[in-house]
């Protein structure tokens, strides 16, 4: 336990202090929230209908972008070697660092939620919903993101790469976060449905982004 | 054990040199039954006319189009779980043919709903997800083309295939959802949904064709990228030569 508490907390750090990315997504998120109404126009019962879809495609985007770092900076400095070649399970000590980075990263972006709901009309119900949505939904867009994050580092290869494959694959948490979001405003469907079908997706990618990612890993390090 | 002795390029050029000329006749007698059966025998439909023979083209497509997924995911297996040399090369050649089985789908399925439902797309639910399918095959041939050096790119293809494997099928699911809670789903479907003999009949024919199609041309993307491959290995070992260090 103490090796992977300590890589929490090292990652934490790293994200929080001069240099790491914690706060950039966040920002990201709130620059695309906010330039969506110049492309749409200025209409308040346009953006409340489509507000989630707008909350849901912004944290999606910005949780992707900044997964670009998560194993390229470590290969850099080599503790990513020192992470292969260390006796902890290397699946275990990719989920620790998922962890970290949603802890830094997705997290913030649930907590900006009820600040951007005011700019779309949506009103704390549907806030409530969002941000509800995208704390359960967050963890598969993390998990989904670190399979692209570490073929990234095998290969080498950053950029758009990344968003190009995981993109296709992280439709289905955005269909069911985002009606999840609209049933709790008064949708046609109930809400049960896909909310628990969104926590089902994020367990899933529990399991297969890490045993992916580090497979990934393993095959970019010979 | 087949499996091993085929690991042998040299070994699987030979055989593909002797496969090739019957798969090519396959396929040719196969495409001209099916092409005969589809446009003179089948009967027009009583509601769509002769728009109906698109299917023809188009149900294939679609089918071969999830096949080479399918296909692509056991030699992704064969890459990761016993390094089979050629399970790498057919993983590789796969990919741009199943990209083009899938844009066929689209492409037809664009030119059927035009004078069907008078539009050429609408985000049906079959449509979106073999659009996501079409995406994934492009992003698998960018993975390729991202990486000079095949073996490494070719362990990174087969993870990214594998959980594409996975995902596929929940892509599929999520999209059915999304799909009927947007729009009811009855308005698209023209037709009866039992297939008479006269029309189903030219329809296999046509999927044996195209499956024919499929593995002769990625038996050639094989041998192609085989040679490619030791065209690539002969270069890299001139150059060394020239500079005078021994490899």
């Amino acid at each position: 336990m103490i090796p992977l508490s300590a890589l929490l907390i090292r990652d934490v750090r790293l994200a929080l202090r001069v240099g790491g990315g914690a706060l950039m997504g966040v920002l990201f998120f709130m620059t695309v929230v906010a330039i969506v109404p110049f492309a749409v126009g200025p209409d308040l019962a346009l953006l409340h209908r489509i507000g989630p879809a707008i909350l849901w495609v912004g944290a999606l985007l910005a949780s992707l972008l900044t997964l670009d770092r998560l194993f390229a900076a470590d290969h850099e400095d080599g503790s990513l070697d020192l992470l292969l070649m260390a006796r902890t399970p290397l699946e275990l000590a990719i989920v620790v660092k998922a962890l970290a980075h949603w802890l830094t990263t997705a997290l913030p972006l649930v907590g900006a939620v009820p600040v951007l709901a005011l700019f779309l009309d949506l009103e704390s119900r549907a806030a409530a919903a969002v941000a509800l949505t995208l704390l359960v939904g967050t963890p598969a867009l993390t998990c989904i993101g670190l399979i692209g994050s570490a073929l990234a580092v095998a290969l080498h290869r950053g950029g758009l790469l990344l968003p190009v494959l995981v993109l296709p694959l992280t439709v289905p948490v955005l269909i069911f976060g985002v009606s999840a979001s609209n049933a709790a405003i008064g949708g046609p469907v109930p809400f049960g449905a896909p909310f628990t079908i969104l926590i089902a997706l994020s367990l899933a990618s529990l399991v297969i982004g890490p045993f992916a990612a580090a497979a990934a890993l393993r095959h970019g390090a010979e | 054990m087949g499996l091993v002795a085929f690991a042998n390029p040299s070994r699987f050029l030979a055989l593909a040199e002797r496969l090739l000329p019957w798969l090519i006749g396959a396929t040719a007698l196969t495409f001209a039954i099916g092409l005969y059966q589809a446009f003179f025998v089948a009967p027009d439909d009583y509601q769509q006319g002769a728009t109906v023979r698109i299917m023809f083209i188009h149900v294939p497509a679609a089918w071969l189009g999830m096949f080479c997924w399918a296909l692509m995911s056991m030699s992704a297996l064969g890459t990761l779980v016993w390094r089979h040399p050629l399970a790498d090369v057919a993983l590789k050649t796969a990919a741009p043919i199943g990209a083009a089985f899938a844009a066929l789908c689209l492409i037809t399925g664009s030119l059927w709903g035009r004078p069907m439902w008078g539009t050429y797309w609408v985000w049906d639910a079959r449509l979106t997800s073999v659009l996501v399918l079409f995406l994934m095959y492009l992003g698998l041939i960018a993975l390729w083309r991202a990486v000079e050096d095949p073996s490494r790119a070719g362990r990174a293809a087969a993870i990214f295939t594998l959980v594409g494997a996975i995902n596929l099928p929940i892509i599929k699911f999520s999209v059915d959802w999304w799909n009927t809670l947007h729009q009811p789903a009855s308005v698209f479907r023209v037709g009866g949904s039992t297939i008479h003999p006269t029309i189903l009949l030219p329809l296999l024919t046509m999927a044996a064709a195209f499956t024919l199609l499929f593995a002769t041309l990625n038996l050639c993307a094989m041998r192609n990228e085989i040679l490619r491959r030791r065209v690539r290995t002969l270069q890299i070992m001139q150059a060394e030569a020239a500079s005078g260090t021994s490899p």
